[in-house]
């Protein structure tokens, strides 16, 4: 598991990959956290293009940074979910925080 | 229950057994020649229970997970997870989607709501400081319908 983090103008693009479990999702929170503190987005969009798999862990990460970006009046947005990650995602209800987008 | 094939593992308490449990489990159920999505439900299913078990059942502390997987007639997969842990003084108020004790650590509060979505049959088991066990169960294949 790992992430690469690109910082725009406004907005921050972290593309993760590999597995997100309970394991890696600590570590993935703390990067994407610190990306974020530094420069203040007005959005942060989460790439899911290189997940191969995801639990209920991933939806807490994502709850997670919602709440940080809403403390700032920012958005949440979630690129390119496998069919399986978004099964996930669809049973959370997590698209009424973050809207899912394939690009 | 006739058992047609069975194995067992059992493994520390360990976020980074995580993997290996969802991984070992699947490896099983690949003999039921399960299709992609219905190996990704398996995967995730045991992910969550196994989560459960290291996060809430052994919470500070370490123990044992095991995990029973059995092949049953007419294509069905049986998988238990079990832990010797806390266990849970509400298994009801537990199951709701989106309840959790440990919002902290961002726990979103979902693990059995994929468990029931995700596998047919879903049945919690335990006892206040004697541990939780967890049995799911899912048809592979469509050879009844």
């Amino acid at each position: 598991m790992s992430v690469k983090i690109s910082i725009e103008k406004n907005r921050i693009i972290a593309y993760l990959s590999g597995e997100i479990d309970h394991h890696s999702a600590l570590l993935l929170r703390q990067e994407i956290d610190l990306a974020v503190r530094e420069n203040n987005p007005s959005e942060l969009i989460l790439d899911f293009s290189e997940v191969s798999f995801m639990d209920s862990s991933g939806i807490g990460l994502v709850m997670g940074r919602y709440r940080v970006m809403n403390e700032s009046g920012g958005t949440v947005t979630i690129h390119n979910p496998s069919p399986n990650i978004k099964k996930v995602m669809k049973l959370s209800g997590i698209e009424k925080l973050a809207s899912i987008n394939n690009v | 229950m006739k058992v047609e094939n069975e194995m067992k593992i059992a493994f520390k308490s360990l976020s980074s057994n995580e993997g290996f449990a969802r991984t070992a489990v699947c490896a099983f159920a690949a003999m039921l020649d399960p299709n992609m999505e219905e190996i990704s439900d398996i995967r995730t299913a045991v992910s969550e229970a196994v989560t459960n078990c290291i996060v809430h059942g052994y919470r500070n502390t370490c123990g044992t997970v095991e995990i029973t997987a059995r092949i049953l007639k007419d294509n069905e997969l049986y998988i238990k997870i079990k832990d010797k842990g806390c266990g849970i003084p509400d298994i009801r108020q537990a199951m709701e989607p989106l309840f959790t004790t440990a919002p902290c650590e961002e726990r979103a509060g979902l693990g059995f709501a994929v468990m029931e979505s995700f596998m047919d049959s879903l049945r919690v088991t335990s006892s206040p400081g004697k541990g939780t066990s967890v049995i799911m169960r899912k048809k592979i294949g469509n050879i009844d319908e």
